[in-house]
């Protein structure tokens, strides 16, 4: 789901810097107001983990592949604030490093999966959750909660992908930017992540959470909410 | 705690050396890369022409590593595999040393 350069008008990916920049201004001050000194280390571990967990490319046979993200356990961990910074920082090196999604697409990559994801996973997890701490509705939720974080992501990009040719065409009737329309782009998208990758990041959400349960409690941003505040 | 976060650093350089994984099993699925991903020479093929403002923006930026591949798409398998390997080790420090000093500079000044 990382938009290359070319398959976005500037119509779509410029609008889309100014959101993305708005989040993150905001999600700096979050970080300086609710993170802990001490925390710093697990905020650079979640970066890399989200780095790393993108190249485990999954293939769907004869078909396309796709990934996880890792956002939505960063969310639950450390709070959907923190994953914004964390993910984008890890879009950001994807771009400009390795050409793994266009530059001028670095907005709208944001805004999908660094954005869009850890925010609906984060809501997901919050709302089938309520306040238990354990048991099969705890860890529902936090499969729901990267499952829909995923694939909101992918209908995300699926929408941006799907509305070029409605905004731009040549004079002969040819898109200019990405070739398919959105009754390809959403339903392809939506497959694939509903039958599989969802399915993945759900599971990996699920058994870090599990992991970190029990041996570093202190660190679920998700249940602390839940238990101290009523946001 | 610190044994539980090395523990998870080591994690992390684990999976960097798993990663080629990511690239072993599409190809023996024969599955394709992402869908809305293609390159320009993939759109050729399967549009049969290649959209106008798209061919302009496609190769507006020259990445260091790209597709995180240090010895381009014809490279033997080991060698993509060994790329992969050193991208992900790579990806991971670069990621965190952003994220670490970006946290710092932004908690400098309390607790």
């Amino acid at each position: 789901m990382h938009i290359p350069d070319g398959y976005l008008s500037p119509q779509t990916y410029i609008p889309l810097y100014g959101v993305s920049i708005a989040f993150w201004g905001m999600a700096l001050k979050k970080i300086k107001q609710e993170v802990l000194m001490k925390h710093v280390p697990y905020l650079a571990m979640a970066a890399a983990f989200s780095f790393i967990i993108q190249l485990f490319n999954i293939p769907i046979p004869g078909g396309t592949t796709g990934h996880a993200v890792g956002a939505g356990i960063i969310a639950l961990l450390l709070g959907p604030w923190t994953a914004v910074v964390a993910v984008s920082v890890v879009l950001i090196i994807q771009a400009m490093v390795f050409g793994d999604g266009g530059i001028t697409a670095i907005g709208a990559n944001c805004f999908n999966m660094a954005i869009v994801m850890p925010f609906v996973a984060y809501w997901t997890f919050r709302l089938i959750n309520g306040s238990a701490h354990t048991g099969t509705r705890f860890y529902a939720a936090a499969f729901c909660a990267g499952y829909f974080g995923l694939t909101a992501a992918a209908l995300s990009a699926a929408f941006m992908l799907g509305i070029q040719p409605i905004i731009a065409s040549a004079p002969d009737g040819r898109p200019l930017y990405a070739p398919y329309p959105l009754s390809i782009a959403i339903p392809v998208m939506a497959v694939e992540h509903l039958l599989l990758f969802s399915i993945i990041e759900g599971a990996v959400t699920v058994m870090l959470l599990k992991y970190f349960l029990k041996n570093e409690s202190d660190l679920l941003y998700s249940i602390k909410k839940t238990t101290y505040e009523t946001v | 705690m610190k044994q539980f976060k090395n523990k998870l650093w080591l994690g992390l350089f684990i999976m960097a050396l798993l990663s080629p994984l990511g690239i072993i099993l599409p190809e023996k699925f024969n599955a394709e890369g992402a869908w809305g991903e293609w390159s320009v020479e993939t759109l050729e093929r399967i549009l049969g022409y290649v959209p106008e403002g798209l061919k302009r923006t496609a190769d507006i930026w020259k990445a260091p590593i790209p597709d995180y591949n240090f010895f381009g798409e014809g490279a033997l398998w080991g060698a993509k595999s060994l790329s992969y390997i050193i991208s992900g080790a790579l990806g991971i420090v670069l990621a965190a040393v952003v994220m670490y000093i970006l946290s710092k500079l932004l908690l400098r000044n309390d607790k």
